[in-house]
C-alpha cells in the first residue's frame, strides 16, 4: 500500500469529498475533520516510510495514460517535494478544523477537500501534463472560496485570481509542448516525464526562451514583481481559510516548480536570468515591504509581507547553490507555517470584530494576552527571528546567494530589516497602548477551537527554527543531485562557475546553521 | 451514334453509398407513414430516426473495418471517396446526431416536433452532410451541402418563433451567397484545369507549375469564402449568432458541430494540396483568418448579455482554433482536429442541452432574453446538480484540464508547436487564456451571485425528461472521463488520418 502512497493521497480526498455529498450538513464538519485526519496522518506515514538519505525519487507510480503522445501519470517525491505535501495536508486540515460559522459549510468542506487532491497532485506529478493538470484544476477550488464566501469585491477578487494564474499557465503549456517536441526530436519519442526531459541539454537560445516561457506561469503564481497585483486583492477579499490555503500552499506551487523545472531543466538560462531575476526579487522584498507598512488593514499587511519573503525564497533558488535552494525550500516551509499562522489570527480577530482595519484595534494585549503572545511569536518568525523557523531560510537562502553577489545580497538583507519596521509597527498599533474603542474592552481571548490550530503552528515554527536537522536533510539531499545536474549539464563557462558542484565544495549548511544557532 | 457504356455493377462498388442511403430511407419512410396516417405521436418518429441513425452508425462501422483491411475506396462511378477522413467525420456527423435527436422529446410541447416532416428533413440533413464529406468531386460537395443546407434551413424556420424566421431567412440568404462562392470557385478550378475532382485539379496545377497564380488566386478565395460561410470564419461569420439565437437550444448546439465538421472536411481536402504546393499567399490568408477568426470572436464572446450568443461567438472562435489544424496540414494537426472536434462535440452538446432543459415558454422580467446570463445568477444553491454539470461543460470549453475539451487544445497546440508555428501556438494559448473569461463569467453567475428568486430552481430542469437528462449525463461522462479515452481515440484517428495521406 505504501507503494502507491502518493496516489492515495492525492485521490481519497477526491473520493471522500464526493461521498461527502451524501452526508447531512449538519455533520459535515466532523466528516471533514475525520477525512483530513486520516489525509494528515497517510502523510505522516509516508514521511515515517520516506528515506531520508535517498537523494532520488521513492513511491514512483506510473501509469500510462496517453502513451500515443508520451504523457503518462507518474508520481513521485523526493526530499523537495515531500515536506511541502506534509504541510498541504496539515493546513487542509487545521483549516478544516478551525473554520468558524458560515453559510454552505457543506460546499467549503467539500471544495476544501478537492483542493487538497490538487495540492497533492501539483507536488507530487513528474510528468508535466500531470503537473499542469493539478496546477489548472487547483485554480478551481480557489476561485470558488474567494468567490463565494469572500468580502465585497469577492467577484473581482476571484476572477482576477483566476485569469492571471490561467494566463500565464498557458504559456507555460507552450513551452511544456515545446519541451516535449525537443525531446521527440532528440529521441524519437514523445515524453512529457520530467525524469525524461532531466536528460536532456538544451542549446542555449532555446533554453532563453523556454525558461521565459516557463518563468511566465510560475512568475504569476509566486506571485513575482510586477504580476503580483492579482494577490492582494485575493487575500483582501478570500476567507480566513482561503488566505491560510494561498499563502501557505499555492503559492508555493511557483517556487517549487521554479526549482523542479527551470532550474535542472535550463542551467544555462538559469545564469543568464540570475540577475534579472534577482533584480525583481529584490524589488519584490523591498518594494512590497514598503507598500505593506503604508497598510491600514492588517490583512493587507501580512499579504504584502507574504509577498516579500516569496521575494526571498525567489532569491534562495537562483543563488543556484546548495545553500541557496535547500535555504529556499526550507522557507517555503518556514513561511507556509508563519504565513499560514498569521493569517488564521487575522481570522480570529476578524471573527470578534469584522473589521481588519488596525485604527479599530489598540491595546488589545490586556484584553486577549494569549491571543497577543501567540500573535507576537508569529511575528517574530515572520521577521526572521532566530530560533524561529524562517530564519533558518531567509539565513540560508541569503547565504547562497552572497556568494553570487554580497551587493544584491546587502540589498535584500535591507528589505528584511524593512520587514521588522512594518511587522513591528502594525504589532505595536494593535496590541500595546491603550484600549480606545468601547467594543474591543470585552473581546473575548481565543478559544480552544482557535488554539487547537494555533499551538501546532507554534510548537513547529520554534521546533523547526531550533533543530532544523531532520527537515533540512532530506532537502540537502536532493538539492545536491539538482544542483549536480545542473553543473553537469551547463554548458557555458560562467553557468559552470556560477554552478558549483556540491561533491567538490561540500560546504554543510546544516553545520553551519547550527553554529548560527 | 452513341456507343452503349458498358459498366459492371461490381466496378460500382455501390456499398460506398450505403451509409447515405439509409437516413434517406428512413426519410422517405417517415413521410410514407405520416401519408398512411397522420397526427402520430413524435415519439414514433424520434425513435424511428434513432433506429436509422444507428444502422447508418453501424455501415459506418463496417465501412471503417473495410477501410483498415484494404484502404480507400471508391466507388458510383468513382465521385465517392471512402477514405479515413470521410469515415472519421462521417462518425462523428452521425454520432452527434444520434445525441441530438433523442432532445426532441422535451417536457414542454415544441411547435417543430410535432411535424413529422422535423425528422424527414432531419434524415436528409444528415445524409447530405455524409455526402458532402465522402466525395471528391467539387459537384457532389455542392450537392450535399445544398441538401444538408436547405433541409437545415427549413428545421430552423420550424422553430416558430419571431426570431426563428428571422434566423432561417438570415441563413438562407447568407447560404446562398455561400452557394454562388462556391460555384464559381469551382468553376474558375474547371476551367483551369477540366477537372471538377480535387486530386485531378491538384494534379495538373502541379504539372504545369501553377502558372495561372491569379485564377488560383480567385478560385481559392472564393472556395474559401464559401467554406468560411459554412464554418463560420471571420468575416463570413455574421449569421451566426443570430441564427443560434433564433433557433432553439439544442438545434443551435448542433449546428456548432455537425454542418461544420462536413465544412472543415472540404476545407482539408482542397487546401491541404494546396499549402503543400508551397504557394506563399495562400498560408499568409489562412494564417490571418485563422487568428483573426480565433481573436475577433472571443472578443465579441466578451460582451454579449445572452449565454446562448455567448456559445454562439464562442464556437466562431472554436471554429478558428480548429482551421489553423487544416493550415498547418501536418498529420498529427489533421488528427488533432479530429480530436477536438469530438471532444467539442460532447462538451458543446452537453452545454446547449443545458440551455435547453432550462428553455421557458414565457420569459418573467428580470429576463431579457432566453439564456440571459442573470437567469443563471444563484444556480448552485437553487440546483446544485445543474450547477455542477454546467460548471464542468464551461471549464471544458474554458480547457482546464483534466476535462475534455483541454485534450484536444492540448494536442493541437502540440501540432502546432511541432510544425514549427510558434506564434500561432502563442496565439491559441492566449486565446484559450481570453475565451476563459467568459466562460468563467457563467460559472461565477452561477456559483456566486444570489439567486433572483430562491424557490425558482425548478426553472433549470423544467424542460428536461428521462431522455433529455440522459443525454447530458452522457455528455457529462464524455467530459469528466475524456482522459481514459483520448489515447484510444487518438490511435483510432491517427491510424486514420495517416492512411488517407492526410
Amino acid at each position: 500500500m505504501v507503494d502507491h502512497i502518493l496516489s492515495i493521497l492525492i485521490f481519497f480526498p477526491v473520493v471522500a469529498a464526493l461521498f461527502g455529498v451524501m452526508i447531512h450538513k449538519d455533520s459535515i464538519r466532523a466528516y471533514g475533520i475525520t477525512v483530513s485526519v486520516i489525509e494528515f496522518v497517510l502523510s505522516l506515514w509516508m514521511w515515517f516510510a520516506f528515506d531520508g538519505g535517498v537523494a532520488g525519487m521513492q513511491f514512483m507510480e506510473s501509469v500510462p495514460l496517453i502513451p500515443a503522445f508520451g504523457i503518462n501519470y507518474t508520481l513521485g517525491v523526493d526530499g523537495i517535494s515531500i515536506f511541502i505535501i506534509i504541510l498541504s495536508t496539515f493546513f487542509t486540515m487545521l483549516g478544516i478544523a478551525s473554520l468558524g460559522e458560515m453559510k454552505n459549510i457543506k460546499n467549503m468542506i467539500i471544495t476544501l477537500l478537492m483542493l487538497q487532491m490538487t495540492m497533492s497532485g501539483v507536488f507530487a506529478a513528474l510528468d508535466a501534463i500531470v503537473f499542469y493538470l493539478f496546477w489548472e484544476l487547483s485554480l478551481v477550488p480557489m476561485l470558488y472560496i474567494i468567490g463565494a464566501w469572500g468580502g465585497p469585491l469577492r467577484i473581482y477578487a476571484s476572477i482576477k485570481f483566476f485569469l492571471y494564474t490561467f494566463t500565464g499557465s498557458l504559456v507555460m503549456l507552450v513551452g511544456m509542448l515545446f519541451m516535449a517536441y525537443f525531446y521527440y526530436q532528440a529521441t524519437g519519442q514523445w515524453s512529457f516525464a520530467i525524469l525524461d526531459w532531466y536528460r536532456l541539454i538544451l542549446p542555449e537560445n532555446f533554453q532563453l526562451w523556454l525558461f521565459a516561457a516557463f518563468f511566465m506561469g510560475f512568475a504569476i503564481k509566486v506571485p513575482m514583481f510586477p504580476f503580483h497585483t492579482w494577490l492582494p486583492y485575493a487575500h483582501g477579499q478570500a476567507p480566513t481559510i482561503g488566505s491560510v490555503i494561498l499563502a501557505a500552499i499555492l503559492l508555493k506551487m511557483g517556487t517549487y516548480a521554479f526549482i523542479r523545472f527551470s532550474l535542472p531543466l535550463f542551467p544555462d538560462a538559469s545564469v543568464f536570468f540570475m540577475y534579472p531575476i534577482a533584480v525583481l526579487a529584490i524589488i519584490m522584498v523591498i518594494y512590497t515591504a514598503m507598500v505593506a507598512y503604508a497598510q491600514k488593514d492588517i490583512k493587507q499587511v501580512i499579504a504584502y509581507s507574504s509577498i516579500s519573503h516569496m521575494g526571498i525564497i525567489i532569491i534562495g533558488t537562483f543563488a543556484l547553490n546548495v545553500e541557496g535552494v535547500t535555504g529556499s525550500i526550507f522557507l517555503m516551509l518556514g513561511h507556509g507555517v508563519v504565513a499560514g499562522a498569521l493569517f488564521f489570527l487575522v481570522g480570529v480577530i476578524y471573527d470578534r470584530r469584522h473589521t481588519k482595519m488596525m485604527a479599530d484595534f489598540g491595546g488589545l494585549a490586556h484584553v486577549m494576552p494569549r491571543y497577543a503572545t501567540i500573535f507576537g511569536v508569529m511575528m517574530m518568525a515572520s521577521v526572521g527571528m532566530p530560533l524561529t523557523i524562517n530564519f533558518v531560510g531567509e539565513f540560508l537562502s541569503l547565504l547562497g546567494f552572497f556568494k553570487q553577489s554580497q551587493i544584491l545580497t546587502l540589498l535584500a538583507g535591507v528589505g528584511i530589516i524593512v520587514g521588522a519596521i512594518y511587522m513591528l509597527a502594525a504589532y505595536k498599533k494593535i496590541f500595546f497602548g491603550q484600549v480606545t474603542h468601547e467594543e474591543n474592552k470585552n473581546l473575548p481571548d481565543v478559544n480552544k477551537k482557535e488554539l487547537l490550530a494555533l499551538i501546532p503552528l507554534v510548537i513547529i515554527a520554534i521546533w523547526l527554527g531550533i533543530y532544523p536537522k531532520p527537515i533540512l536533510d532530506p532537502i540537502n539531499n536532493s538539492v545536491e543531485t539538482i544542483v549536480q545536474l545542473m553543473h553537469d549539464k551547463a554548458q557555458t563557462h560562467e553557468a559552470k562557475m556560477r554552478i558549483p558542484s556540491p561533491l567538490k565544495d561540500m560546504a554543510i549548511p546544516v553545520s553551519s546553521i547550527e553554529e548560527a544557532n | 451514334m452513341l456507343e452503349p457504356i458498358n459498366v459492371s455493377l461490381e466496378s460500382l462498388n455501390l456499398t460506398t453509398l450505403a451509409p447515405m442511403l439509409i437516413p434517406i430511407v428512413g426519410a422517405l419512410l417517415i413521410i410514407v407513414i405520416d401519408t398512411i396516417k397522420g397526427g402520430l405521436d413524435k415519439t414514433l418518429y424520434v425513435v424511428l430516426s434513432m433506429l436509422f441513425i444507428l444502422m447508418d452508425l453501424g455501415s459506418l462501422f463496417n465501412a471503417s473495418d473495410v477501410f483498415s483491411v484494404s484502404g480507400t475506396m471508391m466507388g458510383a462511378f468513382d465521385v465517392m471517396l471512402i477514405d479515413g477522413l470521410a469515415i472519421l467525420s462521417q462518425f462523428i456527423i452521425v454520432g452527434a446526431s444520434l445525441l441530438f435527436i433523442p432532445l426532441a422529446l422535451t417536457h414542454k410541447r415544441f411547435h417543430e416536433f410535432s411535424y413529422p416532416e422535423f425528422f424527414a428533413l432531419f434524415l436528409f440533413m444528415i445524409s447530405g452532410f455524409q455526402f458532402m464529406v465522402a466525395t471528391d468531386n467539387l459537384i457532389l460537395v455542392f450537392v450535399g451541402l445544398e441538401t444538408a443546407s436547405l433541409a437545415l434551413y427549413t428545421i430552423i424556420a420550424m422553430h416558430n418563433r419571431d426570431k426563428s424566421f428571422e434566423a432561417a431567412v438570415k441563413y438562407f440568404t447568407m447560404g446562398a451567397l455561400a452557394a454562388g462562392f462556391f460555384s464559381f470557385g469551382s468553376m474558375v478550378f474547371y476551367a483551369l484545369t477540366g477537372s471538377v475532382e480535387i486530386n485531378q485539379i491538384a494534379t495538373v496545377l502541379a504539372a504545369n507549375n501553377y502558372v495561372d497564380m491569379g485564377y488560383v488566386l480567385v478560385g481559392t478565395v472564393f472556395l474559401l469564402a464559401a467554406i468560411g460561410f459554412k464554418v463560420s470564419l471571420v468575416p463570413f461569420h455574421t449569421w451566426a449568432p443570430d441564427v443560434y439565437e433564433g433557433s432553439s437550444a439544442a438545434m443551435a448546439g448542433y449546428m456548432s458541430i455537425v454542418p461544420k465538421i462536413a465544412g472543415f472536411i472540404v476545407a482539408m481536402r482542397i487546401f491541404e494540396f494546396l499549402i503543400h504546393s508551397g504557394v506563399v499567399w495562400l498560408e499568409i490568408i489562412l494564417y490571418a483568418v485563422v487568428v483573426i477568426t480565433m481573436t475577433a470572436a472571443n472578443m465579441w464572446a466578451l460582451v454579449q448579455t445572452d449565454v446562448k450568443r455567448m456559445l454562439a461567438y464562442s464556437s466562431i472562435s472554436h471554429a478558428g482554433f480548429v482551421m489553423a489544424a487544416v493550415m498547418i496540414g501536418t498529420t498529427q494537426s489533421n488528427s488533432a482536429l479530429f480530436l477536438y472536434w469530438i471532444l467539442f462535440a460532447f462538451t458543446n452538446l452537453g452545454s446547449f442541452s443545458m440551455l435547453w432543459i432550462s428553455r421557458q415558454k414565457s420569459l418573467p422580467d428580470y429576463q431579457s432574453s432566453d439564456h440571459s446570463y442573470s437567469k443563471f445568477a444563484g444556480m448552485i444553491q437553487t440546483s446544485p446538480v445543474a450547477a455542477t454539470i454546467m460548471t464542468l461543460f464551461m471549464l471544458s470549453l474554458a480547457g482546464v484540464p483534466p476535462f475534455a475539451l483541454f485534450w484536444g487544445k492540448l494536442y493541437m497546440i502540440g501540432s502546432a508547436v511541432s510544425a514549427g508555428y510558434t506564434v500561432l501556438a502563442l496565439i491559441m494559448a492566449l486565446n484559450s487564456a481570453i475565451a476563459g473569461y467568459y466562460y468563467l463569467k457563467l460559472v461565477v453567475y452561477m456559483l456566486m451571485r444570489e439567486p433572483i428568486d430562491p424557490n425558482g430552481g425548478d426553472v433549470y430542469s423544467g424542460n428536461a425528461t428521462l431522455a433529455l437528462k440522459t443525454i447530458i449525463g452522457i455528455a457529462a461522462m464524455g467530459t469528466i472521463f475524456a482522459f481514459v479515452a483520448i489515447n484510444p481515440l487518438l490511435e483510432f484517428v491517427t491510424a486514420f488520418v495517416y492512411n488517407s495521406g492526410y
